[in-house]
């Protein structure tokens, strides 16, 4: 017992001010030989809030929870999570914390019951409490009835929900979901989502989610978007989106380059040309309408459609990278843009 | 009492259990599918009962030291081993693909447990397999004594032991099964016929028995021969490994199995610390 005080005490000490927070990171940086993954990352969560952790592909997302898991060493920069060090206390971080990979993998020929049994055993807990928390998961999951089927005959959806079963087996306080909803249906993505939601309630867990589908950062409590290893933004989504203007007015018309020269000219506004249309940033959206249309026309240009949108975290990322996060043909964050 | 249960296992506990764990899964993996243990199994009776049964009539005793077939037989038990052993770094490529792997290097544990539990759990299957075959000496001449089965148990657990701690250590730095098969199939073969299991290496060249003289197999086929040697009347293993024309001592050649697979551990430790 005193052993134990006195390292939750030196971990403490190291940590300062960053005992505050679930995950608590600063200048974190992993180059290899030919590139720089992550470069200079800061991050703040709170116990109990849900982050959502944004970006492209190969944006660095995955590298940054290998560094937060203590799986890979930061090149440089600190970090502390669920108490302990990454880089000095690797076995406590991993003890603090769950894990669900981007490529989740569980042994397609053992049951339900055996997979979670086994990977409890792994991770340290004795054969009753792993017996105990295997069947407390499978109930909380919803896979009992399952219990006994080999991994092998679920669909992607259950087999996704048995990995968080699995993530949550030794009770981590933090928990990292690595596109946790990739490759699933809208309906099981949903239901993931329910999960994670029942969990928090329950258990007050930090959950540290990454995610492209943009819609699904709206479940988060605060984001942060990364682009090529950087955070360029970070806060509510709904201050994210007050951020960057009130409005996106889409604008079709017969000729866009006269239109847009009318914007800047006459109006004061940046529009943005998309093949698609024009597109523009306003405050106070439908009162700017007439007074758009107007001159617009007072220019001679044929306006054959305006639309009115509240801005989407995908117009977050655009406005700070430049770029749009969602390839196209993927669906768009919002329901609108799914026929 | 609460806090008795609350309090975290002591360190070695925990290593353990993951070591444990690993193990379990392995034989799980076995006796979930006896089909495939079945087919595993089959192959090595073939050869005793196939290769045998052909050249018992053929091979005099003189030539080899006795009966063909019980000159065969520790060879049939080497080749059983085997299988099982190498079917270890398959898995870790398989898992390393599949992302299984990453699962289980979160483990709150040393990465040397977790290399420790994937080799044990190959050994103990390995091992059980041969115990199967150890059933069917009978048919190669065999008598039932339990010392002698247990010497040769034995012997086939180190033996499973040192080919899966070489098969690991070859296994972390390749990336495709393919890769791995091409590779295996190319050492296996020569490694099978200069191990002494199906001729004798006195009846080799010179220079090949050199090359036998550095063959592990060879030296776990030697042992077990040396182990019948003295149940089976009429049977000589003096066909074995030779250092500078003489036999090496049984214990000695043990010793050289168990250094084998040390050797291979620690490397495949070192290798296993290094993955990302």
């Amino acid at each position: 017992m005193p052993r134990q005080k006195e390292a939750s005490d030196s971990a403490g000490d190291r940590a300062g001010h960053t005992g505050r927070y679930a995950i608590c990171a600063h200048g974190l940086t992993k180059r290899y030989a030919d590139a720089e993954a992550v470069c200079g990352v800061d991050l703040h969560v709170r116990p109990g809030e849900t982050f959502g952790f944004l970006g492209p592909n190969g944006a660095g997302k995955t590298t940054t929870i290998a560094m937060l898991c203590a799986l890979a060493r930061p090149t440089s920069g600190r970090a502390v999570v669920a108490g302990a060090d990454v880089r000095t206390q690797q076995q406590q971080v991993r003890r603090g914390v769950g894990l669900l990979f981007q490529q989740s993998a569980v042994d397609p020929d053992l049951t339900l019951e055996r997979n979670l049994y086994l990977h409890a055993r792994l991770y340290g807990l004795p054969r009753a409490r792993s017996r105990a928390r295997s069947a407390a998961l499978l109930e909380l999951t919803g896979l009992t009835e399952r219990r006994r089927h080999r991994v092998r005959t679920l669909s992607g959806g259950l087999r996704r929900r048995l990995e968080i079963a699995r993530a949550l087996l030794h009770e981590p306080g933090v928990l990292f979901l690595d596109e946790p909803t990739v490759g699933l249906d809208p309906h099981s993505r949903a239901q993931v989502w329910d999960h994670l939601a029942r969990l928090r309630a329950h258990r007050n867990t930090t959950v540290f989610v990454t995610t492209h589908y943009l819609d699904e950062a709206e479940h988060c409590d605060r984001v942060a978007i990364l682009d090529r290893g950087r955070v360029v933004a970070e806060g509510t989504p709904a201050a994210l989106k007050a951020a960057i203007g009130d409005d996106r007015l889409r604008v079709r018309t017969g000729d866009d380059a006269a239109a847009a020269a009318a914007l800047r000219e006459d109006l004061g506004l940046r529009p943005v040309t998309a093949p698609e249309g024009l597109t523009v940033a306003v405050a106070a959206g439908p009162r700017q309408i007439p007074r758009l249309c107007a001159a617009l026309a007072a220019r001679g240009v044929a306006v054959h459609a305006v639309s009115l949108t509240e801005p989407t975290l995908d117009d977050v990322f655009f406005h700070h990278t430049g770029r749009r996060i969602t390839p196209p043909g993927a669906p768009l964050g919002g329901d609108g843009n799914r026929p | 009492m609460t806090a008795a249960v609350a309090a975290p296992p002591g360190a070695l506990l925990r290593e353990l259990r993951a070591v444990h764990a690993l193990v379990l899964r392995d034989l799980l993996r076995m006796f979930g599918q006896p089909l495939q243990t079945v087919v595993m199994l089959a192959q090595p009776l073939l050869f005793l009962v196939l290769l045998g049964g052909g050249l018992a009539a053929l091979v005099p005793a003189t030539a080899v030291g006795g009966d063909y077939r019980t000159y065969l037989f520790p060879g049939v038990l080497v080749m059983t081993v085997q299988t099982p052993a190498l079917t270890v770094g398959m898995r870790l490529i398989t898992d390393r693909e599949s992302g299984y792997l990453r699962e289980t290097l979160m483990a709150p544990v040393r990465r040397s447990s977790l290399l420790y539990g994937h080799c044990l759990g190959g050994t103990a299957v390995a091992s059980a397999q041969g115990a199967v075959l150890l059933a069917a000496g009978s048919l190669a001449g065999l008598p039932f004594h339990p010392l002698l089965l247990l010497s040769l148990l034995a012997t086939l657990a180190l033996t499973a032991f040192m080919l899966t701690a070489l098969t690991a250590a070859l296994a972390i730095g390749i990336r495709g099964v393919e890769s791995f098969h091409t590779l295996l199939s190319l050492a296996l073969m020569p490694l099978l016929f200069l191990s002494g299991a199906f001729f004798p290496l006195t009846a080799l060249p010179g220079w090949l028995t050199q090359l036998a003289a550095v063959n592990p197999l060879a030296y776990a086929v030697d042992v077990l021969r040396r182990s019948i040697e003295g149940y089976v009347p009429g049977t000589l293993a003096t066909t074995g490994v030779r250092w500078a024309g003489r036999q090496p001592p049984a214990l000695l050649e043990l010793l050289v199995l168990a250094l084998m697979g040390a050797g291979g551990l620690a490397w495949a430790a070192r290798r296993f610390g290094r993955l990302e």
